[in-house]
């Protein structure tokens, strides 16, 4: 399938990121024809182009708007999840840097749709220069009067916050984020109550993605038919691929959803010369890895569920022959131990162990039986923990064991770095030699 | 700088931007990183004091969150990303060869002052692997060579610039950006070959997505209705 910029259609724009540049292309032009809408054919729009959430889980937009409750007396909030931390994951960064009015004319839309007054875009800490650029455009949009008061004489109001988080994975997880918005320890909630219910003070509250978000102006534009033609019927539209790793031109490739990943390699230039597709990641450590033989299936939510991995972010991540498995799922891991919140005890003790565990397999002196243990102790964490992230911690390992025993035996004798070397996989190894 | 009567103004002005000020906790303990490099005592009392909060309840959120500082940091904090795919592709390598030349290692600063280093996690970034930062502004596809000499001149005060932002600043000047007082510095920078990477290829092989209808169906339904 060919590549189709959307989003990313003027990012080379010199002015791309500012208010003129974003207006040159008809930005901004779906505010006043929505502000004369019913907030309803907004969110039924959205709901027949069949969105689908671009944060991980894939969960259809339009119909989370419509859980929001009409004519409640509360306050509604749209809060923007930018906190995008997830290993593997880069298209949400990109996206607020070249074309942060984008989100921001998404944002006033569907805090018209679910009738929000307030709307905050919640950035992590770690991104100074895209924190700038998105509260620029907070400020530019605000003095052209699409955020205040009485936007475009519509009588609707709207104040934007762009807030930085302060360093925690976790608080990309949505009710952790809620959490961390009002001012607390970023730790997940009980659900139910669902945000759409009680999530920011209480209130009823719309959590969505960077990137889903950016995708509402253009189908408010151009509609959910034409959406519609992108894509499958369960997976429509188009996406942001970020595709990272041993690739000669690593980046952002946006294209419809049901591209496969050899056309997206086919595009990055291939794997980088000389050397060979090892294993694949299609969306984030989180996901379960992929082979070769996986090339050709449709990138989409259906046909990554049915081989057992999930689309996730989007944002592939690709290592050759030179790579450890075991020096990578050992990262991974170490990673999971590092942001587990410490709520809940098979997360907090079982990362702890698994790292521990991984450590040695890295190092060549874990026991035989260290692999059946690790086994047992993601199955322990699966399921039984209290987010999500308790879940993806106890996922690399499984997959990488089914694929890659061998090396996993090798560590009860080698270590990992005598068995690759570290210098043949670095970027630089030309460089280095 | 210190606390002074402007950081309490200051924090006023940042917890007015909120429904309900307890939300403004994260941007003060910024404020306070900007005003006293770290997250002291008096920072946790003003903030405590602004929004009405008991300085264990502070104390509990600071603890929790990574970027907040209870020991000082060098006026360039140096982060270098060693998950998995930048490890991969060199952070590893770079983050030894850092750590042995300034011989400082995770969340250690230089006698001097001047450079703290982070072991830090995925930045995302990865496009740019293996990917650094210096005060959290990027610097994107660095190598050995390039990480020892950015480093080299961070330490002798001469002007590094962001591969995709503006020229870097000190902790403390980026900690006040954080806490959402503008510098003025957005119009920097920002793009790259690896950003536009899918762009140009579309443009080369003249792909193009299909155009939209004349009009939004939106408007359509307000003039049939
Ligand atoms: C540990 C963890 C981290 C997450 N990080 C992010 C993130 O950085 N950005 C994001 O949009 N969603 C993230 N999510 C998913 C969110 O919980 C939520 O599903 C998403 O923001 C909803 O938006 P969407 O429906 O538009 O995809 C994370 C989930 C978990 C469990
Ligand atoms: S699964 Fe991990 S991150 Fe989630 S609540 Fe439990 S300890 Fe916290
Ligand atoms: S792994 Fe280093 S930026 Fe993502």
């Amino acid at each position: 399938m060919p590549l189709t910029p959307i989003l990313t259609a003027h990012w080379d724009d010199e002015d791309s990121h500012t208010l003129t540049g974003y207006r040159r292309h008809g930005g901004y032009d779906m505010v006043a024809v929505t502000l004369n809408s019913n907030p309803d054919d907004v969110i039924n729009l959205v709901k027949e182009s069949g969105l689908r959430g671009r944060g991980g889980a894939g969960f259809p937009t339009g119909m989370k708007w419509s859980f929001v409750p009409q004519n409640d007396g509360k306050p509604h909030y749209l809060v923007v999840n930018a906190d995008e931390s997830e290993p593997g994951a880069c298209k949400d960064i990109p996206l607020m840097m070249a074309n942060p009015h984008a989100l921001i004319e998404g944002c006033i839309l569907a805090s018209y749709a679910i009738r929000a007054n307030h709307a905050f875009i919640y950035i992590r800490g770690e991104v100074p220069h895209v924190i700038r650029r998105v509260a620029a455009a907070a400020r530019e949009a605000y003095s052209a009067g699409l955020l205040g008061k009485n936007i475009q004489g519509s009588g609707f109001d709207l104040d934007l916050v762009v807030h930085a988080g302060a360093g925690a994975y976790i608080c990309g997880e949505e009710t952790a984020l809620l959490d961390s918005l009002e001012g607390r320890r970023g730790q997940p909630r009980l659900k139910p109550p669902f945000p759409a219910v009680a999530g920011l003070y209480a209130s009823p509250t719309v959590i969505n993605n960077v990137e889903t978000i950016a995708n509402i102006p253009t189908i408010v534009r151009n509609g959910a038919d034409w959406f519609k033609q992108f894509g499958t019927e369960k997976s429509p539209g188009f996406k942001l691929f970020a595709v990272s790793g041993h690739v000669e031109r690593p980046g952002i490739y946006e294209a419809p959803l049901g591209t496969t990943m050899r056309e997206l390699l086919d595009y990055a230039g291939g794997v980088r010369k000389g050397h060979e597709l090892k294993f694949w990641i299609p969306g984030g450590s989180s996901v379960p890895m992929l082979m070769p033989e996986h090339l050709d299936t449709p990138l989409t939510y259906e046909d990554m569920g049915a081989l057992g991995t999930m689309l996730g972010t989007g944002t592939p991540m690709v290592f050759d022959e030179t790579t450890s498995v075991v020096r990578a799922i050992s990262r991974w891991i170490h990673f999971y131990k590092h942001e587990s919140c410490g709520k809940c005890t098979p997360c907090r003790e079982g990362t702890f162990w698994l790292d521990q565990i991984l450590e040695r397999f890295e190092n060549g002196t874990a026991a035989e039986t260290d692999i059946e243990k690790v086994d047992e102790i993601c199955k322990q964490i699966a399921g039984r923990s209290f987010c999500a992230l308790g879940d993806a911690a106890s996922t690399p390992y499984a997959p990488a064991l089914r694929y890659f025993r061998e090396e996993f035996l090798a560590g009860t004798h080698t270590p990992a770095n005598q068995l690759f070397d570290p210098v043949a996989s670095t970027v630089f190894t030309g460089a280095m030699a | 700088m210190s606390l002074t009567d402007q950081t309490i103004v200051d924090a006023r002005e940042c917890a007015a931007r909120y429904p309900d000020s307890r939300s403004a906790l994260l941007p003060l303990l910024h404020l306070v990183q900007s005003a006293e490099g770290t997250v002291t005592s008096d920072g946790i009392a003003l903030c405590a004091d602004v929004l009405g909060l008991t300085t264990a309840e502070v104390a509990g959120v600071a603890t929790f969150y990574t970027m907040y500082k209870r020991h000082k940091v060098g006026r360039y904090h140096v982060g270098v990303c060693t998950n998995t795919l930048c490890a991969v592709l060199g952070g590893d390598a770079i983050w030894d060869a850092l750590s042995e030349r300034l011989g400082v290692g995770h969340d250690e600063v230089t006698a001097d002052g001047t450079i703290s280093l982070e072991r830090i996690e995925c930045q995302a970034a990865c496009t740019h692997a293996p990917v650094m930062t210096a005060n959290w502004e990027f610097l994107d596809d660095m190598d050995v060579p390039r990480a020892l000499e950015v480093v080299e001149k961070l330490r002798a005060g001469e002007p590094v610039m962001s591969t995709r932002g503006p020229r870097i600043g000190t902790f403390q000047e980026i900690e006040r950006s954080l806490a959402g007082f503008d510098d003025g510095l957005a119009n920097e920078g920002g793009k790259d070959v690896r950003m536009l990477a899918g762009l140009d290829y579309a443009k080369q092989h003249g792909m193009s997505a299909p155009a939209g209808p004349a009009h939004s169906p939106l408007s359509v339904a307000k003039t049939e209705g």
